[in-house]
């Protein structure tokens, strides 16, 4: 089980390490081994396998055009629920994966009452007491838990109407909309935020490792617990040894009036 | 189906834009008038319904009673629902209704129906269903307040009755009404069969004593094309199972055609809202950051 001594991803690391290779480079650290990657890509394929034949399902005044990329309205129809099986049989394992992780803490809650802050990125450090995952990731966990549990639930009762019945089913149609659109929406946010959002998070998902100055911008606590070290100051220590160079680079342009070439202006 | 061609259409369901080649002609509203209280229980009705629609007598199962079937079936469009009803002077009585699609104005299996064009309703009151677009969701089963579409689980696809509207088309009555040997089955246009209904109605309750005699024409689907005369029309239950008050799940009327469209728009503002956050705020990069084009 997972301890507050043993960091997660050594947890993950010691019980699924077998599976697949992640190559962590000088200068990174672990995110995601294989085994999370692999849950991630399979819960998001049958996420979106399900979500687009849905549409096509939710809306034919808008999205009927979906419905030929399944094979048309009958197979669209005949494929959705076994998207949903998909989807939900993968979330169980990577709910299993991550319902240690997820589990939510003071932090989070204090997190959730800055979300403000966050949201106007106001610090360009996070606060320190952010672990592995901030109080938002771990919401859309839940949201997906309890969400994706709604999905499953009603989705049964329209499947199989001959034993349900017809307000079972008209009930479920109707939670079974909200709870989509819930994570429609928070689809948006989620690729948003791995993305451009937050440069150098979709490594996380695809290599599995994450550089240092990642880990201590977004996950300060993390950074502390799996290397031992204080975030702030190595924070502190990179930026003052990038001022460095900046201030070498400059001392060298002053004394070589010519532009110099073939240089990236980042390093 | 060759109907198409012969009657205007009112509505499709799940259909984008407008209806085509609405208001070009007149049509009159038709209507199934079914006296109850003349109905002997003969069940030609029955047989005529799968025979013209050319299905074979389908397997049943005897419950003790009369009635052919526990309900109707994706091939078995039409079914007298037998009832032995004790009245309150303890005499018995055979309640005896045919059972079948009543056509309503407010169609709730075409609100609910999500492919396009399987649900049709035609200007004269004819909802039918075209097999061919039918995706097998199976909400108009959901959505009907009278149990009558049903699923065929070889084709994937939901059956019920036309209302005849191939012989309509062609002029000819529904084969339910032709076979009806006491004349309880009529068939003309709407305005006619409520007349009709309303003074078979009075002659009941004025000439044979049945004070509560009266039409089921009910207005909270807008009313049906299928009219029932009955003896008791404030119990419409007694006589299998016919709701006093049919309603179609709120999902299929405000929540589809009000809340879904909200509500899907509601989930794109996040799309939205990312891009106006990276355009105003911009994205959250590692620290610390090289100062752009200052080296």
């Amino acid at each position: 089980m997972t301890t507050s001594a043993e960091p997660y991803d050594e947890v993950v690391q010691r019980d699924f390490g077998g599976l697949g290779r992640t190559v962590v480079h000088e200068g990174e650290l672990l995110r995601h081994p294989t085994y999370t990657r692999f849950l991630h890509w399979t819960v998001a394929i049958f996420f979106f396998a399900a979500l687009l034949s849905g549409l096509a399902i939710y809306s034919p005044w808008t999205f009927r055009w979906l419905a030929p990329l399944f094979g048309g309205g009958p197979m669209t129809r005949f494929l959705h629920p076994w998207f949903g099986v998909g989807f939900a049989v993968a979330w169980f394992f990577q709910f299993l994966n991550w319902r240690g992780v997820m589990t939510w803490t003071d932090a989070d809650s204090k997190w959730l009452r800055e979300i403000g802050r966050y949201a106007r990125n106001e610090d360009k450090v996070e606060p320190e007491y952010v672990g592995f995952y901030n109080g938002g990731q771990k919401l859309q966990f839940w949201e997906i838990v309890f969400g994706g549990l709604v999905l499953l639930i009603t989705g049964l009762l329209m499947w199989f109407p001959e034993i349900t019945g017809r307000i079972a089913v008209a009930i479920s149609y109707v939670l079974h909309d909200i709870s989509a659109l819930i994570m429609l929406g928070g689809i948006f946010v989620h690729i948003y935020l791995s993305t451009i959002g937050q440069p150098g998070t979709f490594r996380a998902m695809t290599r599995g490792a994450v550089t240092r100055a990642w880990a201590w911008t977004n996950h300060p606590a993390w950074y502390r617990e799996v290397t031992g070290r204080d975030p702030r100051e190595d924070c502190e220590e990179a930026r003052r040894r990038l001022a460095n160079r900046e201030r070498a680079v400059k001392d060298f342009e002053l004394g070589h009036p010519e532009p110099t070439r073939e240089r990236n202006p980042r390093e | 189906m060759a109907t198409e061609r012969l009657f205007q259409i009112r509505a499709i369901s799940g259909h984008v834009g407008t209806v085509p080649g609405g208001g070009m002609q007149h049509e009159l509203e038709v209507c199934k008038l079914v006296d109850v209280t003349t109905c002997i229980g003969c069940k030609a009705c029955e047989v005529a319904c799968v025979e013209w629609n050319k299905y074979p007598f389908r397997e049943t199962t005897f419950n003790n009673t009369y009635q052919t079937m526990p309900s109707t079936e994706w091939n078995y469009w039409n079914l007298i629902k037998f009832n032995e009803h004790q009245r309150e002077d303890g005499t018995q009585m055979w309640l005896m209704r045919k059972d079948q699609c009543m056509h309503c104005a407010d169609p709730g299996c075409l609100r609910a129906c999500p492919a396009d064009g399987a649900i049709v309703q035609y200007t004269n009151g004819i909802v039918d269903f075209n097999q061919e677009n039918c995706i097998g969701c199976q909400y108009c089963v959901s959505g009907c307040p009278f149990n009558i579409p049903k699923f065929n689980s070889s084709t994937k696809t939901v059956f019920k009755c036309t209302l005849c509207s191939d012989r309509v088309g062609s002029g000819l009555e529904p084969a339910c009404i032709k076979a009806c040997p006491t004349g309880c089955l009529h068939f003309g246009t709407k305005s006619e069969m409520t007349e009709l209904a309303v003074a078979r109605a009075t002659q009941l309750r004025e000439q044979s004593g049945f004070a509560d005699a009266g039409v089921y024409d009910p207005s909270s689907i807008g009313g049906t094309h299928v009219i029932y005369v009955l003896h008791d029309a404030k119990h419409p239950e007694l006589y299998g199972g016919l709701p006093a008050d049919p309603q179609i799940p709120f999902s299929y009327t405000y929540w589809k055609w009000l809340a879904k469209p909200i509500g899907l728009m509601i989930a794109l503002l996040g799309l939205l809202a990312v891009v106006f956050h990276y355009i105003f705020t911009g994205p959250k990069r590692p620290q610390p950051e090289a100062r752009e084009g200052d080296v």
